[in-house]
C-alpha cells in the first residue's frame, strides 16, 4: 500500500496541525526534559522573601483556570541558584525529585476540562466521502475489499448468532453491531505477530486474522472442537495460533496483561506490539489506571484501544466519568493519545497504523479512543430500550452505520457493487447456517476435560474427585446432560 | 601434608561449631521469646535432597537464601525477571540485593506502587513464556492483586483450553508476625489463596528450604504464591548449599518422628511447634512434626499416613482460626481417618481478630498454648 505521508513523524506533524494536538504535543515535549531529572542534583534553597505569594498571600489571579504552585524545601543548603525562563522575570524553574516545576506568582488551577475540545480524527464524512485535505494511510483495493467483506460478515455473524440464542440453541451472545469499523479496521492495521488482548466485543479482530465461521460456532456451542474445551460461555473466543488471548468476562483485567506482554516483545526485540481493547466502562476500573501507568514507566510497545460506545450496559458515560472522554486521560499518565471517529474505517486504520509504528519504533504506549455507539443491546440478557430511546438506537443504526459508510467509499472507488454485495451476504449466511448446524450436532467435550488444565498436571485431589464424581454419574445418570460423553 | 590438612580442617570445624554455639547463645539472649534454633539444627531428620558438604554450603539467613535463589533463577534463565516496589535497590528486606547491578535494569526493576498492576503485568509477561517473579512488599498488601490472582492467573490455562498459560508467574510476599507489625505488617493471608484452584501456595520454614522451594516455584509451570516468613529473614540461619538445587512441591516433610500425636504446620510456626514437641517429650509424649510446605495442592497422603500411625492431630498457624487452612486439613483428616482418631483434631491458631500490636503475645499461638493442646489431646 502506498503511504500518503512518508513516515509516522510526518503523519504526526500533519495530525498536529489538523487536529490541534500541537498544544498537547508541545507539553509532552517539555515533559521530556523532566524524565532526564537527575536525582543527585543538589537541592536548591529559595529564600522565603523572594516568593511573591508569601510576601502577599492574599493576592491571586482572577483569571479563569488556576495553577497553584506549592513550595517545598528539599534542603537547607545555602546555595541560591535559579534558572530563569525567558518569558517573564517572575517565572523561575526548579528541580524537585518529583519533577521540574515552573514557578509562578499567579495562582492558577488546571481546568477540569481542556480549554479546547479534544479533536476527533476522521477521514470519511457521514456519506463515506473523503474529507478534503484529510491525512490518512492509503489502503489498497485488496485490503479495502477484505475490510468491507469482514465488516459485512461480522454483521451477518452477529445477526444469526443472536437469533440462535433467541431460539434457545446457544445460551448467550454478545453482538458487535455499530463497532464493525473499530474491529476490522484496527485489525487490518495490525500484523499477525501483534498480540491481542480483547475484552469481549472484538470478534472482528479474530475474524480478520482467519478464525473461521465454524470455529466461532464451535465455541458458542461449546462442543468438542471448541479450543476452550467447553469451559466458558459463548463469545469467549481465544486462539493462540492467531495471537488472540482468550476472552474473559472480567472487565479491564486484560489491560495490564497487554503491558506485560508488550514488555516481553520489547525485550525480545520483536517487530510487534501488544494491543488491548476495552470499553468506556472498562476505563473506570483500577486495572486501566494501573496498566497505563505501568506502560508509561516501563516504556512498553502497547496500543490501548478504547471503544467508547457511550454505554456500559445501562450506564451512560455521564455516569461513568466526568473527563472529556478517554484520550485526555492518556496525558495524565504520560501516554500519547488520540481520539478517533470509531465509525470511520479509514480513520481507524490510519490511527492504529500510526500508533503501531510509534509503539514499536519508539517503545511507547499509545492510547486510541474510538468514539462510536453500541447499536446492539449489551448482550442477549439485556433489553436496552429499557434505558435508552428506541429511536436513538434506530438513528445510529441507520444513519451512522460504519459498514454502509465504508461501502459507499469502496463503491465510489469502483471496488464494490450491489451484485458483489448480495453475493457476499447470501454466501456468508449460508456458510454460517451450515456451521451452526454442524456445531450443534457435534459432541460436547468429555467430562474428563472438567479436571484437566487446572494445573499443568492433574493433582491427586482432582484424581480423587473425578473418581468420586464418576461413581455418582453411574448411580444417577439422569442428573447429567446426555450430550457430554462420560 | 595430609596430616596438616586434616588438622586444619578439624580446626576449621571446631571454629565453625564455636561460631554456631555463639550465634545460638546470642539469638537466645536477644530474642528470648521466639527462636527457631531447634529447627535449624534438624539437619539429621531433614529429607532434603541435597548434599551438605562443608565446602559447598554456607551459613546464611533467610533473606540471603532467597537472594541466592533469585540470583540463580536469573542466571539460569535469560527470560527471568524480578520486579516489584523497591526491588531495584535491594528491597525493603534485602531479598533482591545485587540483582539489578548484576542483571541490569531491564530485568530487575521497580514498579509503580500498585499491586494489581504488578500482578497484572506479571501475568502478561508470564503469558509470553517468561519467568515473571513479582514481589509484593508485604502479604498484607496483596489484596488489590487478589482479582488478578484469582480470576486471571488461576484460570488462565483452564479458561483458554490450555492454549495459553501464565505458569511462569511467581508472586513472593513476606508474611507473618514480626513482633511489632500490627495489623498491616503481620498478616498470614494464605487461607484466601488456598481456596483457589489453579494456583499453588508454598511456604518455606528455613533458609535451605526457602532457596530450594523458591527455585521450584519459579520453575514450576503453574502460577505460585510464595509466602516468606519475614520473622525468619534475619533470625533463621542455616547451612545452605551454594549450588542450584530444587525441593519438590506438594510433598510434605516429616521433620520430627513421633508416635503419639501428629503436628502439622508451615513456615515460622514450625519452630514454635518444635519447641512444644521438645517439651512434650519431657512428659513422655512423642510428637511427630510435619512441615506441609505446599498448602495447595497439599500432600494429604503424608499427613494421613502419620495420623494413621499416631491417631491424633494438632494443626497450628498464625492466621485466625476461623476459616484458616487448619480447618481444611482438619476436615480432610476427619473424612479419611475418623475411626482411627483417638481425639478431636486440635487447632492452635491466631485469634479471630485483626492482628494486634500490644496484644500480639496474647494473639499468637505460643509454645505453651500448643503444649497445653498436645496434652489435652493425648489425655482426651
Amino acid at each position: 500500500m502506498a503511504f500518503f505521508s512518508k513516515n509516522s513523524r510526518t503523519i504526526i506533524n500533519n495530525l498536529k496541525s489538523k487536529a490541534g494536538l500541537s498544544r498537547l504535543m508541545k507539553q509532552s515535549r517539555n515533559c521530556c526534559s523532566m524524565s532526564c531529572l537527575n536525582n543527585t542534583n543538589c537541592c536548591r534553597f529559595i529564600p522565603l522573601t523572594t516568593i511573591p505569594q508569601l510576601r502577599n498571600p492574599d493576592s491571586y489571579s482572577h483569571k479563569k483556570g488556576f495553577l497553584f504552585c506549592f513550595q517545598r524545601f528539599q534542603s537547607t543548603t545555602s546555595e541560591q541558584q535559579f534558572a530563569s525562563l525567558p518569558n517573564g522575570e517572575h517565572n523561575q524553574e526548579l528541580d524537585f525529585p518529583g519533577g521540574k516545576v515552573v514557578l509562578s506568582p499567579e495562582m492558577q488551577f488546571l481546568s477540569e476540562s481542556p480549554c479546547v475540545y479534544n479533536h476527533c480524527y476522521r477521514v470519511l464524512d457521514d456519506n463515506g466521502q473523503l474529507i478534503s485535505n484529510s491525512n490518512f494511510v492509503q489502503v489498497s483495493e485488496e485490503i479495502a475489499v477484505k475490510m468491507y467483506s469482514n465488516m459485512a460478515t461480522l454483521q451477518i455473524l452477529d445477526t444469526i448468532f443472536y437469533e440462535a440464542q433467541r431460539q434457545g440453541r446457544i445460551s448467550f451472545y454478545v453482538t458487535t453491531i455499530g463497532e464493525e469499523a473499530i474491529n476490522i479496521a484496527s485489525a487490518a492495521a495490525l500484523k499477525s505477530d501483534d498480540i491481542v488482548f480483547p475484552q469481549y466485543r472484538e470478534p472482528g479482530v479474530l475474524l480478520w486474522r482467519g478464525f473461521t465461521l465454524q470455529e466461532f460456532a464451535n465455541q458458542c456451542f461449546g462442543n468438542k472442537a471448541d479450543y476452550g474445551k467447553g469451559r466458558q460461555m459463548p463469545v469467549h473466543y481465544g486462539s493462540n495460533k492467531l495471537n488472540y488471548f482468550t476472552v474473559a468476562s472480567t472487565i479491564a483485567t486484560q489491560i495490564p496483561h497487554a503491558v506485560g506482554a508488550a514488555y516481553s516483545l520489547k525485550m525480545d526485540k520483536k517487530d510487534a506490539c501488544a494491543v488491548t481493547y476495552f470499553g468506556d466502562g472498562g476505563t473506570s476500573e483500577g486495572d486501566f489506571h494501573a496498566a497505563l501507568n505501568f506502560a508509561a514507566v516501563t516504556e512498553s510497545p502497547v496500543i490501548f484501544i478504547c471503544r467508547n460506545n457511550g454505554w456500559a450496559i445501562s450506564t451512560p458515560t455521564s455516569d461513568q466519568f466526568r473527563s472529556e472522554g478517554i484520550a485526555v486521560r492518556g496525558q495524565a499518565y504520560g501516554v500519547r493519545s488520540i481520539r478517533v471517529d470509531g465509525n470511520d474505517a479509514l480513520a481507524m486504520y490510519s490511527a492504529v497504523h500510526a500508533a503501531r509504528e510509534m509503539a514499536i519504533n519508539e517503545h511507547r504506549p499509545i492510547l486510541v479512543e474510538a468514539v462510536t455507539y453500541r447499536v446492539g443491546h449489551h448482550s442477549t440478557s439485556d433489553d436496552s430500550t429499557k434505558y435508552r430511546p428506541a429511536d436513538e438506537i434506530e438513528w445510529w443504526k441507520m444513519a451512522r452505520d460504519p459498514v454502509t459508510r465504508f461501502r459507499k467509499w469502496i463503491e465510489a472507488n469502483g471496488w464494490w457493487g450491489s451484485e458483489t454485495e448480495s453475493q457476499l451476504r447470501s454466501s456468508i449466511r449460508n456458510q454460517l447456517l451450515q456451521a451452526i448446524q454442524i456445531a450443534e450436532r457435534a459432541e460436547k467435550p468429555p467430562v474428563n476435560d472438567l479436571f484437566t488444565d487446572v494445573y499443568d498436571n492433574i493433582p491427586s485431589n482432582l484424581h480423587e474427585q473425578e473418581k468420586w464424581l464418576r461413581g455418582t454419574i453411574n448411580r444417577h445418570p439422569k442428573d447429567y446432560p446426555a450430550d457430554v460423553p462420560v | 601434608m595430609f596430616r596438616v590438612k586434616y588438622v586444619f580442617l578439624q580446626f576449621v570445624c571446631l571454629l565453625q561449631e564455636k561460631k554456631e554455639r555463639e550465634r545460638e547463645m546470642a539469638l537466645r539472649n536477644i530474642m528470648g521469646k521466639r527462636v527457631g534454633i531447634g529447627l535449624m539444627g534438624s539437619r539429621a531428620l531433614s529429607t532434603a535432597t541435597c548434599d551438605v558438604e562443608s565446602g559447598s554450603a554456607k551459613s546464611i539467613n533467610l533473606y540471603s537464601a532467597i537472594n541466592q535463589a533469585l540470583h540463580v533463577a536469573l542466571e539460569t534463565d535469560p527470560r527471568a525477571f524480578v520486579f516489584g516496589e523497591d526491588v531495584s535497590f535491594g528491597g525493603v528486606f534485602r531479598c533482591t540485593t545485587g540483582l539489578a547491578d548484576r542483571f541490569g535494569k531491564a530485568r530487575v526493576f521497580n514498579t509503580p506502587l500498585c499491586e494489581q498492576g504488578i500482578v497484572g503485568f506479571g501475568i502478561g509477561l508470564a503469558a509470553m513464556g517468561n519467568r515473571a517473579i513479582a514481589e509484593i512488599q508485604f502479604a498484607d498488601y496483596i489484596y488489590p492483586a487478589f482479582d488478578q490472582i484469582v480470576n486471571e492467573a488461576a484460570k488462565f490455562r483452564y479458561r483458554s483450553g490450555n492454549q495459553f498459560n501464565c505458569g511462569g508467574l511467581t508472586i513472593r510476599a513476606p508474611y507473618g508476625a514480626v513482633g511489632h507489625g500490627g495489623h498491616y505488617h503481620s498478616q498470614s493471608p494464605e487461607a484466601f489463596f488456598c481456596h483457589v484452584p489453579g494456583i499453588k501456595v508454598v511456604i518455606p520454614r528455613s533458609p535451605r528450604q526457602a532457596k530450594g522451594l523458591l527455585l521450584s516455584c519459579i520453575r514450576d509451570p503453574n502460577p505460585v504464591v510464595f509466602f516468606e516468613p519475614k520473622w525468619l529473614y534475619r533470625l533463621a540461619v542455616e547451612e545452605v548449599p551454594e549450588h542450584d538445587y530444587m525441593l519438590p512441591l506438594s510433598e510434605a516433610e516429616v521433620i520430627r518422628q513421633g508416635s503419639d500425636i501428629t503436628l502439622v504446620g508451615w513456615g515460622a510456626q514450625l519452630s514454635i511447634m518444635e519447641q512444644a514437641c521438645i517439651e512434650a517429650e519431657k512428659d513422655g509424649i512423642s510428637c511427630e512434626l510435619i512441615d506441609l510446605k505446599t498448602l495447595i495442592p497439599w500432600d494429604k497422603e503424608t499427613v494421613e499416613a502419620s495420623v494413621r500411625k499416631t491417631g491424633r492431630v494438632l494443626i497450628s498457624h498464625e492466621a485466625p482460626v476461623t476459616g484458616g487452612f487448619g480447618a481444611e486439613i482438619s476436615a480432610s483428616i476427619v473424612e479419611c481417618c475418623f475411626l482411627r482418631l483417638e481425639a478431636p483434631v486440635a487447632r492452635v491458631c491466631g485469634l479471630d481478630t485483626p492482628f494486634p500490636l500490644v496484644f500480639e503475645p496474647f494473639y499468637m499461638p505460643t509454645k505453651n498454648k500448643i503444649l497445653d493442646a498436645i496434652k489435652a489431646t493425648v489425655n482426651y
